[in-house]
């Protein structure tokens, strides 16, 4: 089967993350197709690449990037979400003047419309969070 | 992309408070570009999202109240409102915007976007769609 994954809340704060990321893992080892994973809402901040979790916890950020690298994810970030929250890539940053980057490697910034399509392209989409 | 799925935006939470009422707009909107067969709808505290007067001046947040009344103009016109929601908060459709469309097919004339539905009957419409995203 073809999924898509939307993730509205940040890491550590819910399981949504890490839950979504359990299911793809498991939905990939069964043979399953991951159309897109969307990240909205809070669940922009899964993306950021500075954050620093104590050593003997999972990250959940650098275990979305492992999986995207294994398997080719395409692990979109919404960018009208992603603004708001101070969530920027090089060349969004570059574009709105600001001084750094955030986004870790493997994510992407698109808009709503990649959701949308997520929904149509997929035989199912499934929501974690909120 | 021929294909026509039908969406359904379940509304949940009070306006503001929390951002999902503000995001779930957004989607609304860009998703309306694609074609698809969509539907709103607002149980529990989401029903004060399509409440009038709103007034957020003392809360220092910009309203996005007059946005739902653009939804008839995006084609978006099948707005469910549970009516237990409603009563279990003391409102009735009077409190609410009236939300409208102007039908293409009837020489644009202007209907109701608000259908009033039990919660039974907005159990069989969200047993009807493809996709639920739930705000």
């Amino acid at each position: 089967m073809k999924f898509s994954i939307q993730i509205n809340e940040g890491p550590y704060q819910h399981q949504a993350s890490d839950t979504a990321y359990q299911f793809t893992k498991a939905a990939l080892a069964k043979g399953h197709e991951i159309f897109r994973v969307f990240f909205y809402h809070d669940g922009v901040n899964n993306a950021t690449r500075l954050a620093i979790p104590p050593q003997d916890d999972r990250n959940v950020t650098e275990q979305w990037m492992a999986l995207q690298k294994e398997h080719d994810l395409d692990l979109v970030v919404c960018i009208a979400a992603a603004q708001r929250r101070g969530l920027l890539d090089e060349n969004e940053a570059k574009r709105q003047g600001k001084d750094a980057n955030n986004i870790a490697e493997g994510f992407r910034i698109s808009g709503l419309g990649q959701l949308i399509e997520a929904g149509i392209e997929a035989d199912r989409l499934l929501v974690f969070g909120a | 992309m021929a294909e026509v799925k039908k969406f359904m935006y379940l509304n949940r939470k009070a306006p503001y408070g929390t951002i999902y009422a503000l995001e779930s707009l957004e989607v609304v909107l860009i998703g309306a570009a694609f074609d698809q067969d969509v539907s709103l709808a607002f149980i529990g505290d989401g029903v004060y999202q399509l409440t009038k007067g709103q007034n957020t001046a003392g809360i220092g947040m910009k309203s996005f109240s007059p946005v739902y009344m653009a939804l008839g103009d995006y084609e978006v016109n099948k707005i469910y409102v549970e009516k237990e929601s409603l009563e279990e908060r003391g409102l009735t459709l009077d409190d609410l915007q009236h939300l409208v469309w102007e039908d293409e097919d009837e020489d644009y004339a202007e209907k109701d976007s608000i259908r009033l539905v039990s919660r039974a009957e907005l159990a069989d419409v969200l047993n009807e769609q493809d996709i639920t995203l739930s705000f």
